[in-house]
């Protein structure tokens, strides 16, 4: 019964992942002078299911040091100690190894430095220790092997043969002892193991029914184990099916001696796990003089089985299932706007029932783009999550008092775009604490409340989503920023817009170290940010007021499957403009379209003069018209910059699913992707910013 | 030319290899079936800009955007006409799926080890790297076209230089 663990590796990767994510921003929220029970029993649950997650797959490391985090939360939340910003502190130390130990697992790279491990479990298991109240409820110990249990398990009546498998599952395990075999088919064993008791339990119950079984926990001398839980059997013949199992009632059907009451009260914790460690002894004392509870009303036990129930409601689907089931509805949708297409022509008098069906089909298939597309969004609190975090981090190395809220956490997008949009933030967060918000002494000396405020806001704006990174910080310093490019030879003049010269510090290599010292470093990777916000469709817009503050303000699309766009027509060919680039639309007089130097041409919309752009000589396409004041203009905005681009005629708006071009074919200049229109026919989906920058030169 | 290309079935290597002939103007090509993903008819071609004329451009294949190249027109064979009987061959090459234009399919045609002549040495504007040998069948000579590396190569503009 050798069971390949390794193919459930990704699950618990992912998995404890998201309880160490969760475990982290809930001890961020912890009030400290008054914690919240459920929230303290939401981190004891994270840690409990990390550490029974870590020792099914055998990796001891993490067990451990979750095993001690979990003592010193234990003791909190069952209000023996009471909580201080330490114990915080230590805890996030300890999630940071946690999560050190998972990706060295993940990835197989080198563990977490050995001595910080010890460090943080040492800390833990110092603070676990300090002045345990004398209260009723035994307190957890600690094992002298970190996260393991000694179990003792007797099993009646199992064939050898039977048992064979799981003994060697077992010594898989842990350290296995098998204790004393009396008779022919009674058998006991001492197992050391890092299973917590209900994966043992899982474990043999494929092999053996639990109520051949009996189990204890902890240092009790095994042969007297064995002779009372075989003595158990013996002295209650035919009984022990029914009776134990109505005693315990804890849902696992095992049960336990009733002359093993001392390991029963230890195992009252809900872990079992005791051993000979410091201090053990006046535990053991307290433990005899608590009033014995039923095993039934071990709290400690209910964690697994409650977080299993609230998981409950959703499933782990990978994602390029999800994507193979939003290309599937997107073929679908375009199968249906075919066939509506050609049902349009037909006698509505004869077909009605086939046109109603259509039409049905239509709603239908609408309805199931929507959801299959929403599957794939999540809320931004994903990201933002990660952000209480850095900020209590930096703004503790830097001295600096900032208080950081979050708006609109629920604002969904694109997981893919949640992925990608995590470094850029993490980048524009640290800049404003680094540079933009300034020490406490600072914030007095002009004025301003001593601690700093940085926000993050998401919201939704038409197809778009937008994230705001504001600081009420000391904001960027024009001068500076301008003399700066002059000294990295960057051509500007003195006359350009603040909003220009914002642009500048995302130029590559505007690194303003030791000359804008208010904003130092603040081009240090801004071109990198910017970079990667425009390889994902979106835009990055920044605003500073010198004294006041800056805000850098991004525009994503909210997926990258989907887009909203403009269908235009030039001579025989469609063409889609994607909706996000596009001011308005208008037909020029002919009075307003102008040459410069007799060839660039120039049209005025309202006073501001525009590049024209022709799309049919840009792309070599035979128009109906050449004449602006007879086509459309279309006004689009890339870059920051305007333009105008001539067209035959607008076509329609229409949600297009996105195909790359580059799976069969290459990249095309001018051109970001194509799609499938209506009639089965592929448009292609113009690149604004590369047409931009074509019809430049 | 006996060894040809390491994708050959070594089965087939012994009773021949299958080749899908075609016809562009006057002359009979042959490319390996294996290549082969299927034939259809031409239709519903969306040009693309600022590509070469023998690009014709991309079609929808069933969700799958897909390029379309008339060789007649990369090779100056015969005139480059489309009407009902131009055949579109959909080819799997590299991992990708690529249709070429040719004036009509003949049949499948196996050829044994004898069969196949190495190709001459001569200029042509099909360089003879792309050829993997010349097919005799009877009075007919078939070239035979390594499709795969054809279609790949800088010449065509069809991947990403």
């Amino acid at each position: 019964m050798t069971v390949d663990m390794s193919q459930f590796y990704e699950v618990f990767f992912e998995e404890a992942a998201e309880h160490l994510a969760s475990m982290e921003s809930l001890l961020l929220k912890l009030d400290i002078n008054a914690p919240d029970p459920d929230e303290l029993n939401a981190v004891f649950r994270a840690a409990h299911s990390i550490k029974g997650g870590s020792g099914t797959f055998g990796f001891t490391d993490m067990t451990g040091v979750t095993h001690i985090l979990e003592n010193l939360l234990d003791k909190i939340r069952k209000g023996e100690l009471a909580l201080r910003q330490e114990m915080i502190d230590v805890f996030l130390e300890a999630g940071d190894v946690l999560k050190g130990q998972l990706d060295a697992h993940r990835s197989g790279g080198a563990g977490v430095d050995e001595t910080t491990v010890a460090h943080v479990c040492a800390v833990l298991a110092q603070l676990a220790s300090e002045d345990t109240a004398p209260v009723a409820a035994p307190p957890p110990s600690v094992t002298p092997r970190q996260g393991r249990t000694r179990f003792h398990l007797a099993f009646k009546r199992v064939a050898k043969a039977k048992l064979e498998n799981l003994l060697r599952e077992l010594a898989g395990n842990g350290d296995l002892k098998v204790q004393e075999e009396s008779g022919n088919e009674n058998l006991s064993i001492m197992l050391d193991t890092s299973l917590s008791e209900t994966d043992l339990l899982e474990m043999i119950q494929y092999v053996v029914s639990l109520k051949q079984v009996v189990l204890a926990t902890g240092e009790i001398d095994p042969t007297e184990f064995a002779r009372e839980a075989f003595g158990f059997f013996e002295g209650n013949p035919g009984a022990p099916e029914e009776a134990p199992v109505a005693e315990e009632g804890d849902g696992f059907g095992l049960f336990i001696s009733p002359a093993e009451l001392k390991s029963q009260q230890e195992a009252d914790d809900g872990f079992g796990l005791f051993d000979d460690a410091p201090g053990m002894e006046q535990i053991k004392q307290v433990a005899a003089a608590a009033p014995s509870k039923p095993l039934a009303a071990a709290p400690g036990k209910t964690p697994m089985p409650t977080a299993t129930n609230a998981e409950g409601s959703s499933i782990r689907v990978s994602v390029e299932k999800v994507d193979q089931l939003i290309n599937l509805v997107g073929e679908l949708v375009i199968t249906q706007a075919m066939l509506a297409q050609t049902t349009a022509n037909v006698d509505p008098a004869l077909y009605e029932v086939l046109l109603n069906s259509v039409s049905q089909l239509e709603r239908n298939t609408r309805d199931l783009q929507e959801s299959v597309m929403s599957i794939r969004m999540m809320p931004i609190s994903f990201v933002f999550s990660r952000f209480p975090r850095v900020v209590r981090d930096v703004a503790t190395k830097l001295g600096k008092q900032v208080e950081l809220r979050t708006i609109g956490e629920g604002t969904e997008l694109d997981k893919g775009l949640i992925e990608k949009i995590a470094d850029p933030l993490t980048h524009l967060v640290r800049n404003s604490l680094d540079h933009g918000i300034e020490t406490p002494e600072k914030r007095i000396a002009a004025g301003k409340d001593p601690k700093g405020t940085l926000t993050l806001r998401a919201s939704h704006q038409g197809g778009n989503i937008v994230i705001e990174v504001s600081d009420d910080g000391g904001g960027l310093s024009r001068e500076r920023i301008l003399a700066k490019a002059k000294e990295k030879d960057i051509p500007v003049s003195d006359s350009i817009t603040d909003q220009e010269v914002w642009l500048l510090i995302f130029a590559p290599g505007f690194s303003t170290a030791e000359v804008v010292t208010d904003v130092s470093g603040r081009g240090v990777g801004m071109d990198v940010v910017k970079r990667n916000i425009e390889g994902m469709g979106g835009r990055v817009e920044l605003d500073s007021k010198t004294g006041v503050g800056t805000t850098v303000t991004i525009r994503l699309p909210l997926t990258l499957a989907i887009l909203d766009g403009m269908s235009v027509a030039v001579g025989d060919e469609i063409f889609i403009i994607p909706l996000n680039y596009i001011i308005e639309s208008l037909q020029p007089a002919e009075r307003d379209v102008k040459t410069v130097a007799s060839e660039g041409r120039v049209v005025n919309v309202r006073g501001e003069y525009l590049p024209l752009m022709a799309l049919h000589s840009l792309f070599n396409i035979k128009p109906k018209t050449r004449d602006p004041s007879k086509g459309i203009l279309v006004v689009i905005e890339s870059d920051g910059a305007k333009a105008a681009l001539l067209v035959d005629e607008l076509v329609g708006q229409h949600q297009v699913v996105i195909k790359s071009l580059e799976t069969n074919f290459r990249k095309v200049r001018g051109i970001s992707a194509a799609t499938i229109m209506g009639d089965g026919k592929v448009a292609l989906i113009l690149d604004m910013a590369a047409l931009v920058r074509m019809a430049r030169g | 030319m006996s060894e040809i290309s390491p994708s050959a079935n070594q089965a087939d290597n012994d009773a021949g290899r299958e080749f899908l002939t075609f016809t562009l103007g006057a002359e009979e090509y042959g490319i390996d079936i294996l290549k082969v993903q299927e034939i259809r008819g031409y239709d519903a071609v969306t040009h693309i800009a600022n590509t070469p004329e023998f690009i014709k451009g991309v079609i929808n294949l069933r969700g799958v955007i897909v390029p379309i190249v008339d060789l007649r027109i990369k090779f100056n064979l015969g005139t480059a006409e489309y009407n009902p009987f131009t055949v579109v061959i959909i080819l799997n090459v590299a991992g990708r799926v690529i249709g070429i234009v040719v004036d009509g399919v003949s049949d499948v045609t196996i050829l044994g080890p004898e069969q196949i002549k190495p190709p001459p040495e001569m200029a042509s504007t099909l360089d003879t790297r792309y050829l993997q040998g010349l097919g005799a069948k009877d009075d007919r000579m078939i070239i035979l076209v390594d499709i795969e590396s054809l279609l790949m190569s800088p010449d065509l503009e069809l991947i990403d230089a």
